[in-house]
């Protein structure tokens, strides 16, 4: 056994775990952790639904040690986090960095605009300079499918995938689940409306794995320009007509129209968009009485969501989302963290 | 004639007696009476008035003729608004009431283009001030009809579009009318393509083959056509939108067309009457009234035309009514415009199939009754008690020669001028209001 660091530990239980191997770092957790069998989080695909469910318990216990003054511990002492964004972001890379440092990281950010990236190096090139740095945990996002996944293949610390192209966001998707669950407790049985651009949508995808593994039932509303091929193998209900797509549901998740990725018109016009597939007041009354709504940001109002619904404090969860997202990746880089090589604390 | 405004009056009940009352929809084909009241059909049948008919119904004594559904038309260019000196909703709807076709459905091919709900609001508003007939717009599929942007259809549609068309110009970009056809979809609505590959149509002006080869005209392929409704059907394969071949003209795209119903794709289409009553060879000594878009074409096509009226293939006769004024056809054929007008020779012409024992009266009337009103989910188009009194009568026996000079269109620009022919509209009915009797009816 290693000797215990020391540690803010809110839910203190004694670490009976037998695993030498595992540092035994400070953790919010119980001290007997299941296995958690990946290197890297990638996606919710790969995931059990108990290994979605444990990341679920140790990020609401973050939760908890977030709103207390002393938010850090030493979970990541002496491990560097390299946050590597190709694409643009707020509040998942100001999260993945606050999650980091409450956890003691040594945490670095890498801008593409000033990196070497742009001078043309390849993906597997910079993969590969970064990874004879020795960094321990990489988050990585990236505009095109696939490419997290492919760096990940060409480095030795754990990856987390914070976003790649339409194909996955698992953090996300665990901080969705992770609002629902304090609202609405267990997610199995509840009806899940996921709204507007699935089609270019990473959120929606890596929900729509997540939801079915828990036991929720899934819609996807959305003009049929928007819904990618074959979506109706993913085990969820489509619908063309909101209100019909609404009726009765105890989430509704709005997307966002990503221009940014669209090629061509696959609607006519924000407005006709708005008028049928954005959710104002008068559609948001066909869902059952105490539905939440959610957002993963950017929000654009009066695109895919009313000002007043998107504001209204009894129904729209946006900010509490982004609260938990800084739980749930600290939950997560714990989770990695304990796969890694052992730090020998006595050095 | 000038053209009458239209009779806004409370509707008279109408009793008609004496009719032969054909619904092609049932396949009632018998002697009989039928009322109206108010805007709707009442009552019909073989028997009613045996006794008496009722005494605050005015009477009209069809003679035998037939009394049947008005006709719709669901291919008409009105030209309004933007090009008024051509034809107007008001001198169209009078054309169309002299026809026999009570519904009309105008294309957006107009200046400025039905592609916002405040052209189709406008199209609305001047039927109802000036239309003697049911006018329903079509809007367009892209923007300004250049095939780049999609109109809002969601919005149009419920404003009141019947369908999307592009027509006179094709939507060529595949990407574009993937697009519009998964679309489209979530409205339930029908996308009619013009089927013509302009790059093969270049600067063809008639059919190819041995008459422009005679004339020395640039010829138009049939695979212009065909090469489209090949690829709109694979994109149908692909969104499942409902998708309709406007004025289909070639043996081997009706053939197309008929294979895809086989396989049970939302796949229909239409055909206009120069397609099945003349061939290329209409175009004679350099005819500018015998050019329209797709052209008169060969008689194997036009043969194929018949048969897809007889085995369900096309789905409905439209006229694709294109007025155009004298200067734009008195010019030499590369120069003329396309087009034809034929509200006013549609019944006698489509007649003719019947009369050469080519399709039943019935079979023939439900092509230009029931069947368009079907695409078009309209309620009209039938026989049926508390169904609008949409109603014609007319003699399909009698025999006249139609003259140009004395049509009551703004334009006349027909390829029928002189001809003769069996079968005329005696009287037309809409809401239950008459809107058209010929002299002595």
């Amino acid at each position: 056994m290693q000797p215990e660091p020391s540690a803010v530990r809110p839910n203190a239980a004694s670490d009976t775990s037998d695993r030498a191997h595992e540092p035994a770092p400070a953790t919010v957790g119980p001290g007997a952790y299941p296995h958690f069998p990946h290197q890297h989080l990638l996606g919710i695909e790969p995931l059990t639904a108990p290994q979605i469910n444990h990341l679920l318990e140790l990020a609401d216990r973050y939760v908890a040690l977030n709103r207390h003054a002393q938010k850090k511990s030493d979970v990541l002492k002496g491990r560097s986090l390299i946050l590597l964004f190709f694409e643009t972001s707020t509040r998942t890379r100001t999260s993945f960095e606050l999650a980091g440092k409450r956890l003691g990281a040594d945490t670095i950010n890498i801008s593409v605009a000033t990196s070497a990236i742009k001078k043309g190096e390849t993906l597997i090139d910079t993969a590969m300079t970064l990874n004879a740095m020795h960094p321990d945990v990489l988050a990585v996002r990236h505009p095109e499918a696939g490419a997290v996944n492919l760096l990940a293949r060409h480095v030795n610390c754990a990856v987390i995938n914070a976003g790649d192209g339409s194909h996955e966001h698992p953090t996300q998707a665990l901080l969705d689940a992770l609002t629902i669950r304090r609202r609405r407790g267990p997610i199995g049985g509840l009806t899940v409306a996921i709204c507007g651009d699935i089609l270019h949508s990473r959120v929606a995808r890596s929900n729509i794995h997540l939801f079915n593994k828990l036991g929720a039932r899934v819609r996807l509303i959305a003009p049929p320009t928007l819904l990618p091929t074959a979506v109706e193998t993913f085990g969820v209900e489509v619908f063309h007509d909101m209100r019909k797509g609404l009726k009765d549901v105890d989430i509704i998740m709005m997307l966002r129209l990503q221009q940014e990725r669209m090629q061509g018109t696959f609607v006519p016009s924000t407005r006709e968009y708005f008028h049928f597939y954005g959710l104002d007041e008068e559609k948001l009354a066909l869902a059952k009485p105490d539905a939440l709504i959610m957002h993963p940001g950017p929000m654009n109002r009066g695109v895919e969501i009313d000002s007043v619904v998107a504001d209204d404090i009894t129904r729209s969860v946006i900010l509490d989302q982004v609260e938990l997202g800084v739980a749930v990746r600290q939950a997560c880089l714990e989770v990695l963290a304990r796969n890694l090589p052992a730090l020998d604390h006595n050095r | 004639m000038p053209t009458p405004l239209p009779d806004r009056s409370p509707p008279r009940r109408t009793a008609f007696v004496n009719a032969r009352l054909i619904d092609p929809e049932s396949g009632l084909d018998t002697r009989g009476a039928l009322l109206t009241d108010g805007k709707t059909i009442a009552d019909f049948g073989p028997r009613l008035f045996n006794d008496a008919s009722p005494a605050d119904a005015e009477v009209i004594d069809c003679g035998g003729h037939v009394l049947c559904p008005g006709l719709i038309d669901m291919h008409v260019h009105l030209r309004e608004p933007g090009h008024e000196h051509k034809e107007t909703i008001a001198t169209g709807s009078h054309a169309a009431a002299v026809g026999g076709v009570t519904t009309v459905a105008c294309m957006p091919n107009t200046n400025p283009t039905i592609d916002d709900v405040a052209l189709v609001e406008f199209i609305q508003r001047r039927a109802r001030e000036t239309s003697l007939v049911k006018v329903y717009p079509f809007a367009a599929v892209t923007r300004g009809l250049a095939g780049k942007e999609m109109t809002e259809m969601g919005m149009l549609a419920e404003a009141g579009a019947l369908a999307f068309t592009d027509d006179g110009h094709p939507v060529a970009d595949s990407l574009v009318m993937r697009r519009a056809l998964a679309y489209s979809r979530a409205f339930d609505m029908m996308v009619s393509q013009h089927a013509e590959d302009m790059s093969l149509t270049g600067c063809g002006c008639m059919a190819e083959g041995e008459v422009a080869t005679r004339l020395g005209l640039p010829g138009i392929p049939d695979a212009s056509e065909l090469v489209v409704v090949e690829r709109d059907i694979r994109l149908v394969e692909l969104t499942g939108g409902r998708y309709h071949v406007a004025h289909i003209s070639t043996a081997q795209a009706i053939d197309a067309v008929r294979q895809a119903k086989r396989r049970g794709l939302p796949v229909t289409c239409e055909a206009a009457p120069h397609h099945f009553v003349l061939n290329d060879r209409a175009v004679g000594d350099y005819r500018t009234f015998a050019k329209m878009a797709p052209p008169l074409r060969s008689e194997v096509s036009r043969l194929a035309v018949i048969e897809g009226l007889k085995d369900g293939t096309i789905d409905a006769i439209a006229t694709d009514h294109a007025p155009h004024d004298q200067e734009s056809k008195r010019v030499t054929m590369e120069r003329a415009a396309n087009g034809v007008v034929g509200l006013e020779t549609m019944l006698p012409i489509s007649l003719e199939l019947y009369h050469a024992g080519e399709i039943g009266l019935l079979p023939l009337l439900a092509l230009m009754t029931n069947r368009p009103a079907d695409l078009m989910k309209l309620p009209q188009g039938r026989l049926r008690r508390g169904a609008p009194a949409d109603l014609i009568v007319f003699d399909p026996d009698l025999r006249w020669t139609i003259d140009a000079k004395k049509f009551v269109s703004k334009s006349k620009n027909s390829p029928f001028d002189d001809r003769e022919v069996k079968g005329r509209n005696r009287l037309t009915m809409v809401d239950g209001r008459i809107v058209h009797r010929l002299n002595g009816a």
